[in-house]
């Protein structure tokens, strides 16, 4: 896990290294790179308290971009772990569209690690509504997809309220991962974040989360509870 | 005389411009390109130098002379200085990648020789990355070789820009990595309830939705802000001041050579004759201000006859800070600092999708109805191009080659009394009884010496992604799609088509365009010409100056995103005048 963790951030690293822009000799193939942690939160949960990160950073130019997505759960009493990794290619195909392409691979201390292939789509539909879809192949051939939307509402300049689904889904049942088939989970989120720049922001927040047939049977019988609510308080922040 | 203007003083911009550049009677000179710490308003910051100062020394120079220029570049990176505005031999024009101009690499020196084959107020700028942001511009004089045809008693150059703090690629990376980076004018929810009461829910939302729908954002009039906009590298604390005797008549010589920001320009209390535009004489007409483009020059008389000082005052069309300089009879006078007129927000009808604002009320505002169209040239209001019909006659004001106000109508201020901002591009606030100058105010003071009429239309759309910071010209990138080609001689129409809901000062290197702005035989001279958002503006051209030329977007970042194409006129020669362009 540790050893996990320091690849993911490696990876980062080279990230925030290519983060500034170098111009070609004719000055229009310009390659950019940026990095976002969109969530680096802590939440207060019944139970057990979890810090929590999700972040994406990508570089290359207007139309092909090379992305890293990572995501995951640190639970204080060291129980639960898990983080994700994904490397994707990224090509614009639509004005607002990318799709994706690419790895993931998911550390888990408890559970057995899972390498996937990714296809997905990532952009900006109608009304402003930033989406992340991707569809999961595992190495042992399970499909599972995940749909992620988020909005940003203005309140004030600085103050911007977010709104936040996130549901995913499988085609099989892989029990040693605790996944049933079907709608697995869903997950509202609501945070409320204060741009101080447009690079740092701190935010407060709800979470609401519910695992559903079969997945939330597998959660109760590891004891766990099959909905959650969290009070988030974290930083977004970005190079 | 306030410290943070003493700081000027005693900065690096303290030369200009209150003497004669140290090339006023030279035609040959040298000028050094070096990295240089400036201060503005007490406040220090990178810069790049042409000739130690920024802004550049302004040349003075004589129409007829041919002149030299040693240009040696002593930063770490190529660099190249182009001719704005001059008909000039293409590989003289300084522009990298075009004509066989290669940038001048770091240590080398170029020497620039060209012949003066015109007279007016132009400017010279860097033409390499993004070096133009961080102070590489200054101001042309060129006398004409005989009599001078206007009457004044002082002269002086008003080069207006707009400076960052901000290294110019990390601002072109903030764009690029999120949308409305530097848009502090956002609509926000508190807006919606205001809108809301105003107008009603069902429109406030349904102005939302409609606005949502498209992914765009009504509130983007200008990509970046944190600008200090500069009058001849000073800001407004600095308070750049030219003197006068009451009574004098004072050649104002304005030079947008911002990178990003159109201005509009005023002095109030002193209305301007405006006498030339581009450096070309117009048929003088008065106004009170002027919407002024990235790239344009505005010459204009002012007398001032009262004993008291005069502010310029430039606001840039975001309304994100300002220019401003003063006129006075004495050192250390000033007057009064208007405030920032409100912040238009684009309506329905600046977005491409013309159709869509009108059967939903969002130009419901009033402010926007007044008179006939301004811009005449109605004959390619047909030429519709699938979606592209948004000729607007509800709107009526800003047709082809207009902007602004229309001719001759004074608008009122946009700015009712419930507090709704003005909606349109064009909304500039301008004060009762007075005169915003339009684009067809502009009557060429020479006759046009050609009036053949064009043998081919070349259609350039402009175009782009906001969102991801693209911007194109016919959907492409510079390099990616197709050079326009013309044979030498040959007589043009562009016509530009803006599918995107920014305005884009569009130009052409090598050569003059006639803006088809409703004059028959006197079209105004241009090298920049604005298009507003959702509008289409066409010009003619006589392509008579063989050459690869740079036709781009003056907006910087604009044109490092991809908004620039190659504008090839053919040798003079009988095989490329035989070749088949279809």
């Amino acid at each position: 896990m540790r050893k996990a963790l320091e690849r993911g951030l490696l990876g980062v690293g080279l990230m925030l290294a290519a983060s500034g822009a170098s111009m070609a000799a004719d000055g229009h193939d310009m390659l950019f790179g940026s990095l976002l942690v969109d969530q680096l939160e802590h939440g207060w949960r019944d139970g057990q308290d979890t810090v929590e990160w999700k972040a994406q950073g990508w570089i290359g130019g207007d139309v092909e971009k090379l992305y890293l997505k990572t995501e995951g759960e640190y639970v204080r009493d060291d129980t639960v772990e898990k983080a994700e990794v994904q490397l994707l290619y990224s090509r614009m195909v639509a004005d607002f569209w990318d799709v994706q392409a690419g790895i993931r691979h998911d550390f888990r201390p408890d559970d057995p690690s899972r390498t996937y292939a990714v296809f997905g789509f990532q952009g900006l539909a109608p009304y402003v509504i930033e989406v992340d879809a991707s569809l999961f192949v595992s190495e042992k051939g399970d499909l599972s997809a995940r749909f992620e939307a988020e909005h940003d509402i203005l309140i004030t300049q600085r103050l911007i309220a977010q709104p936040k689904l996130e549901v995913s889904a499988a085609l099989q049942e892989v029990e040693e991962l605790g996944i049933g088939s079907g709608l697995n989970d869903i997950e509202l989120g609501f945070r409320v974040r204060y741009e101080i720049t447009r690079k740092f922001a701190p935010y407060i927040g709800i979470s609401w989360s519910r695992s559903l047939g079969k997945t939330a049977d597998f959660a109760r019988a590891e004891g766990e509870d099959a909905d959650s609510l969290a009070l988030l308080a974290g930083v977004r922040f970005a190079f | 005389m306030k410290l943070t203007a003493a700081a000027g003083l005693a900065g690096t911009v303290s030369l200009y411009p209150g003497r004669r550049s140290f090339a006023s009677a030279d035609k040959e000179l040298q000028l050094t390109v070096e990295a240089k710490r400036i201060v503005v308003d007490g406040v220090e910051s990178d810069a790049i130098a042409i000739g130690d100062s920024v802004p550049a020394p302004t040349l003075r120079w004589r129409e007829g002379d041919e002149v030299v220029v040693q240009v040696t570049n002593r930063l770490s990176e190529p660099t190249s200085i182009h001719w704005h505005g001059l008909l000039i031999q293409g590989v003289m024009d300084g522009a990298p990648g075009f004509n066989g101009y290669e940038a001048i690499g770091p240590g080398e020196t170029y020497t620039y020789r060209f012949r003066l084959r015109q007279a007016g107020t132009y400017w010279y700028h860097s033409h390499s990355g993004l070096q133009e942001q961080q102070g590489m511009y200054g101001a042309i004089v060129i006398e004409p070789a005989g009599r001078e045809p206007v009457r004044y008693d002082r002269d002086y150059v008003v080069v207006l820009s707009d400076h960052t703090q901000q290294n110019p690629m990390t601002v072109l990376r903030n764009l690029k990595s999120q949308e409305g980076y530097y848009n502090y004018g956002k609509r926000t929810l508190i807006d919606f309830f205001r809108q809301a009461e105003r107008d009603g829910f069902n429109a406030a939302l349904q102005d939302r939705l409609e606005w949502g729908d498209m992914r765009m954002d009504p509130t983007d009039l200008a990509d970046v802000t944190g600008y200090a906009f500069l009058v001849n590298g000073r800001g407004p604390e600095d308070n750049w001041t030219g003197l006068f005797e009451p009574g004098e008549r004072i050649r104002l010589r304005f030079i947008n050579a911002s990178a990003m920001s159109f201005f509009d320009v005023r002095i109030p209390d002193l209305p301007m004759t405006v006498i030339a535009a581009d450096g070309q004489f117009v048929v003088p007409v008065q106004a009170h201000e002027f919407r002024f483009g990235v790239g344009e020059t505005y010459d204009v008389i002012v007398r001032p006859q009262e004993d008291r000082a005069f502010t310029i005052m430039a606001e840039p069309i975001d309304r994100s800070g300002y220019a401003r300089a003063t006129l006075a009879p004495r050192p250390g006078m000033e007057a009064e600092i208007p405030p920032l007129r409100p912040r238009a927000i684009l309506a329905m009808s600046d977005m491409n999708h013309g159709a869509m604002g009108m059967d939903h009320g969002t130009m419901g505002h009033g402010a926007m109805n007044h008179g006939p169209s301004g811009g005449g040239h109605a004959g390619h209001a047909s030429m519709s191009h699938g979606t592209m019909n948004h000729a607007m006659p509800m709107q009526g004001s800003s047709g082809h080659g207009a902007h602004g106000t229309p001719a001759g109508h004074a608008m009122a201020a946009p700015v009712p009394a419930d507090g709704a901002p003005p909606v349109g591009w064009d909304q500039v606030g301008t004060l009762p009884g007075e005169k915003a100058l339009a684009y067809a105010d502009l009557k060429a003071f020479a006759r046009n010496a050609d009036n053949r009429e064009p043998g081919q239309e070349i259609l350039v759309r402009l175009t782009g992604i906001m969102e991801r910071y693209i911007w194109t010209l016919n959907g492409r990138k510079f390099e990616q799609g197709e050079p326009i080609r013309v044979a030498h001689g040959e007589r043009v129409r562009i016509r530009y088509v803006n599918e995107t809901m920014m305005a884009h000062p569009m130009h052409l290197h090598g050569m003059f365009v006639e803006l088809e702005n409703g004059e028959s035989e006197r079209r105004p001279l241009k090298h920049v010409v604005i298009v507003p958002p959702g509008k289409e503006v066409s010009v003619l051209l006589t392509a008579d100056e063989p050459g690869d030329w740079p036709f781009h977007c003056h907006l910087m970042y604009h044109m490092a995103s991809g908004m620039m194409t190659r504008f090839i006129v053919e040798q003079p020669t009988a095989k490329a005048g035989g070749k088949d362009r279809a």
